[in-house]
């Protein structure tokens, strides 16, 4: 089971056990991830599943399709690193994922 | 599809049953309710009906929904509206209920934020995650400009000229207010995070024009902080790529969509367990007698927060409304297939 950690805004970390084929978001909601509230469910219509991805992530989760990119206009404090987690698909290749948690979701 | 709006004409309106919110939910509880006779109003602060399914996801297939193997938010809410076109359900949007008081003969008193008044015997509340109300920026301090220099919306745009505006946001209620407030603006600058805009093409077109004719500014960042005094902006700092920037603003218009809050529902006295209203599996009724609850707004032990449970529920509820309607009329249980009392209803025999 791929491994995911997630670092909230003071620093404090926890590592998520995610299954292959949930979405990011759906393992931290599992996991009762502070700061990840996902109102819409995962339908990529809320932007609160905000997340910021490492550095040394950034090229295996990929970047935003267009309607997750729009979204993102409805998150606050949105960066180059900025991704929705419910549309990040978990894969083997993510096992080590590191994701901040922003300081505030809309 | 045209949904009738229902006229008032500052009278109060004196109905069986005020449905609190148009969804999915709300909209069936008009058929379960009208195959027993009882007529309903509907409030939605949205400016049409269909709740989540129409405003976050019109477009989006949902699964689950017997006997449908796919359809959309939007289909969904056309067919409950076609479903439920013989009971002739009078709608109120754009209108949030504020007040509710119960009455010494036992109905309850309902006032909507724009002062249309209800005198009805059963209260449905079907609100779904709460109203949408405009997201608020999570910036410092950002209430106290609430109202006097930070506005959701505009009422009249008169209220705006000569006015040194900021409109954050990239979508179609930004740029539509930046091309109609621009030319009454002393100063108008638009800041959206990224240098593309989901808005309509044309209007994006008009806007560059104007940025190009020096008549606004555009600016590609977002905001980082307020400042000013008793609610009195006086400016506003962005953040750009090329670093932080206060610019003299003393007004600002954010559009960032919406989000679903509780409101005005939580100061009514009803039960609340962290922001559900908690309710028994055979009526659905809430903790006062006469006002019941369904769909997601809804609690109760094995809860699954579903359409179709919220149709169930407004099933069961309608059973209970009947007998606070209709006291002395016993309830015969019909099916739609077989009854012909309940086709003639449904404008079918």
């Amino acid at each position: 089971m791929p491994k995911i950690t997630f670092i909230q805004p003071d620093g404090s970390s926890q590592v998520v056990e995610a299954t292959v084929g949930q979405t990011v978001m759906e393992a931290a909601k599992l996991a009762d991830v502070p700061g990840i509230e996902a109102e819409c469910g995962g339908a990529c219509a809320c932007a609160t599943c905000h997340v910021y991805v490492d550095e040394k992530w950034r090229e295996k989760t990929g970047s935003p399709a267009e309607m997750e990119e729009d979204m993102l206009d409805f998150a606050f404090d949105v960066r180059e690193e900025s991704r929705l987690s419910c549309q990040i698909k978990v894969t083997d290749d993510l096992d080590g994922l590191v994701l901040k948690v922003p300081e505030k979701q809309f | 599809m045209d949904t009738p709006v229902a006229q008032t004409d500052g009278a109060v309106i004196e109905t069986d049953v005020v449905i609190i919110g148009a969804g999915p939910v709300g909209l069936f509880a008009v058929f379960e309710l009208g195959l027993l006779d009882i007529k309903a109003h509907l409030v939605d602060i949205l400016d049409k009906p269909g709740g989540q399914c129409a405003e976050l996801y019109p477009e989006k297939p949902i699964y689950d929904v017997p006997g449908l193997p796919v359809v959309t938010g939007q289909e969904l809410t056309d067919r409950l509206l076609e479903q439920i076109k013989p009971f002739d359900p009078k709608f109120h949007f754009n209108e949030r209920i504020d007040e509710l008081e119960k009455q010494p003969d036992g109905r309850f008193l309902l006032k909507t934020d724009i002062g249309t008044t209800f005198l009805t015997k059963v209260v449905v509340v079907a609100a779904g995650g709460g109203s949408f109300t405009p997201k608020r920026p999570p910036l410092d301090g950002i209430e106290a400009y609430e109202a006097k220099s930070v506005y959701y919306s505009v009422r009249r745009m008169e209220d705006f000229r000569g006015k040194d505006i900021l409109i954050v946001g990239g979508g179609d209620s930004a740029l539509d207010w930046t091309l109609s407030l621009q030319p009454l603006a002393n100063s108008l600058t638009l800041l959206h995070r990224r240098d593309d805009f989901r808005a309509a093409p044309h209007s994006v077109e008009k806007m560059r024009e104007l940025v190009a004719d020096k008549k606004m500014r555009l600016i590609i960042g977002q905001m980082a902080g307020l400042d000013g005094a008793d609610g009195a902006l006086e400016g506003v700092t962005v953040k750009t790529k090329e670093g932080e920037e206060r610019l003299p603003i003393n007004t600002v218009l954010p559009f960032f969509g919406l989000t679903m809050k509780l409101g005005p529902i939580a100061d009514w006295g009803l039960n609340l367990e962290e922001n559900l209203i908690p309710v028994d599996t055979e009526k659905f009724e809430t903790s006062e007698k006469g006002i019941f609850a369904i769909g997601d707004i809804n609690v109760y032990p094995g809860k699954l927060k579903l359409i179709l449970s919220g149709f169930h529920e407004g099933a069961l509820m309608a059973q209970q409304a009947h007998r606070y309607i209709y006291p002395d009329k016993k309830l015969l249980f019909q099916y739609t297939t077989s009854s012909s009392n309940l086709q003639k209803k449904l404008g079918v025999k």
